[in-house]
């Protein structure tokens, strides 16, 4: 969903506790912190629950039948009934979207961070007439209405013959990643020192050569937080492949769970359009559990003002 | 040193930058000109007609539902999510049992909270809106059979179905899929402010509502506001468009209930055949989008506090 957008600022610290001198504990405020510790814990295990469990509930209706899904929404399923997976992963072609997602995320991923790193290079660390102005270019780029480029963009992709083609769709993902990626990797090729590069140089080095040897690797922390965000952004784009590939043989992930809903809903398989959001949905959320704390800082990067 | 540095500069912009304008600078610069054309973007053929697509729009009714559902949204998403996820930031990081030696203390089991809170924003927008859609589903969805379970079967409400409540269906949908990402966010923000601040207020008999709105809201403001411009900018862009495409009837349904500038342009586009007009609906969005950025730089300067 984000791959144009720029997340707001502030770098995450886990809140460490801090001890500090003992404050007065007066009765009265020592109940107040009662009563609020028992409100807010409420407060917060609704929200845990609002969020988790609806999620959980689509991994329980992923494996019940189709009447009692419709009939008895809430209980849980007889016996797990695997059979909506199967049908969902090669009848309803959830394979074929896997596939055609990982080609076209694979594709644009590597794309946006070579590309994006070597214009955030020469942007950050090198003075020349127009810096500043291909800069803001690309940058402005974060804020603007997509889908008013993409009126015209559909045309000039049709003209071009890349309408419907997976290389056409990895390119317009990378361009429309662009903006945030040399936004992002600007700051970061800042804040780092010089002199590692100025020896390189100094030891013969051609400035292409310094780039991918030096600089490349001593920017890995920040590729793989762009990395992260997007990845996350371009798994998860759905606009973009709605209006500019619409041929079913190139159908990617988000499109087909949309085409999977309308012809599913239209058979009355529900049992199939779960077991296919939930195929979605789950090598993403063991990704994130597994990566917590890498993936949390991807999204929440972005030191700007 | 500056043996060809200029060739090296040249050599690293030149794929980048080609790449950005073909597919993201050249159109948006088409699509404006466009916006003054009758183009109907099936056949090359098109000509000026100077401002008659905007008179047009200013008189299109649908075009004013859109902007207003827009304009709704722009205001409404970012104050419910921000203030819910300002609340829950605060009650994981000073809703704590009062420990033996600090004023204020996160609450247990917080990194729990987060992580799980965190989940929907990994997960893509259509799956959230697919889930919902079948919650809101009036027949055998979840909502209306759990109000059956609790014995409430006189209140069936059609929820996507019903003009009244189907805006208000996709906006809860957005809230629920942001909430989680500021509440991670202010809540790194909301650790980082040096505990002293509350033990001297709590001190001089401030109480914890106070001390919110007096220590924590002014130094978290910096995040809060650009917090304020992302949440616009997904009001106005891609997340609505999504959650309104995927969830609603028509889409945009119904009778155009939950209809937004996004979907809208969209649709006179791709679905009515008429690329110009669409484009200038797209200008009109454009033009929300600055105002409401302007608006909120305006609003949200205030004076830097160090800390």
């Amino acid at each position: 969903m984000k791959a144009t957008e720029t997340p707001p600022v502030v770098t995450v610290t886990e809140p460490a506790p801090v001890s500090k001198a003992p404050a007065q504990d007066g009765k009265k405020k020592s109940g107040e912190g009662k009563v609020l510790n028992v409100f807010s814990h409420g407060v917060l295990i609704i929200w845990a629950i609002l969020v988790v469990m609806p999620l959980l509930w689509a991994v329980m209706t992923s494996f019940k039948t189709d009447d009692s899904i419709l009939s008895t929404p809430w209980a849980l399923p007889d016996k797990l009934h695997f059979e909506n997976w199967s049908r969902a992963w090669s009848q309803a072609h959830m394979s074929e979207y896997f596939l055609n997602t990982i080609v076209v995320v694979g594709g644009s991923l590597i794309g946006t961070l070579l590309l994006g790193s070597m214009a955030a290079y020469v942007l950050a660390r090198f003075d020349f007439p127009g810096n500043r102005f291909v800069y803001y270019l690309f940058i402005g780029g974060m804020s603007f209405p997509i889908i008013l480029a993409l009126v015209p963009l559909f045309f000039v992709m049709n003209n071009m013959g890349l309408l419907n083609t997976t290389h056409g769709l990895i390119l317009v993902y990378i361009a429309y990643s662009l903006p945030f990626t040399v936004f992002f990797l600007t700051a970061f090729f800042r804040t780092l020192p010089g002199s590692v590069a100025e020896a390189a140089m100094l030891d013969g080095a051609s400035h292409t050569r310094t780039f991918f040897q030096v600089m490349l690797p001593m920017a890995k922390p920040g590729l793989i937080s762009v990395g992260i965000f997007n990845f996350l952004g371009q798994w998860n784009q759905y606009m973009l492949p709605t209006v500019l590939n619409s041929d079913p043989d190139h159908r990617v992930l988000s499109q087909g769970l949309v085409e999977l809903a309308n012809s599913q809903g239209y058979k009355g398989d529900w049992s199939g359009l779960f077991a296919g959001l939930v195929m979605a949905m789950l090598p993403v959320l063991a990704a994130y559990i597994v990566f917590q704390r890498q993936v949390v800082a991807g999204l929440t990067a972005g030191a700007v003002k | 040193m500056q043996h060809g540095k200029y060739r090296f500069i040249v050599g690293f912009l030149v794929a980048p930058l080609a790449l950005y304008a073909v597919f993201v600078i050249w159109p948006f610069i088409q699509s404006i000109y466009y916006s003054f054309t009758d183009w109907t973007g099936l056949s090359p053929d098109f000509k000026m007609v100077g401002l008659d697509n905007y008179t047009r729009m200013f008189k299109d009714d649908i075009f004013w539902k859109s902007l207003q559902h827009s304009v709704l949204l722009v205001l409404l998403l970012p104050l419910v999510t921000l203030g819910l996820a300002l609340f829950f930031a605060f009650m994981l990081n000073v809703g704590g049992r009062r420990r033996k030696n600090a004023a204020v203390s996160g609450v247990r089991g917080s990194g729990f909270y987060k992580i799980a809170y965190f989940f929907p924003q990994v997960l893509s927008i259509v799956i959230v809106a697919l889930l919902f859609q079948f919650a809101y589903n009036p027949r055998s969805g979840m909502l209306n059979s759990a109000l059956k379970g609790v014995g409430l079967d006189s209140i069936q409400p059609d929820w996507l179905g019903d003009p009244n409540l189907a805006l208000i269906c996709v906006m809860v949908v957005l809230v629920w899929s942001t909430v989680g990402f500021f509440v991670v966010l202010f809540s790194a923000g909301m650790a980082s402010i040096p505990k002293d601040f509350y033990e001297a207020a709590l001190l001089d008999g401030a109480s914890r509502v106070t001390t919110f709105f007096k220590i924590t809201l002014p130094l978290l403001w910096d995040t809060v506001q650009s917090g304020w411009v992302y949440m616009g900018i997904l009001a106005l862009g891609v997340e609505a468009f999504t959650a309104v495409q995927v969830m609603t009837v028509g889409p945009g349904g119904p009778d155009y209930a939950t209809s937004v500038l996004p979907l809208y342009v969209y649709q006179t586009a791709f679905r009515d055949g008429q690329a110009g007009y669409a484009t200038t609906i797209g200008v009109g969005l454009l033009i929300v989008t600055m105002v409401f950025a302007a608006i909120v730089m305006r609003l949200g300067r205030r004076e830097r506090l160090e800390f």
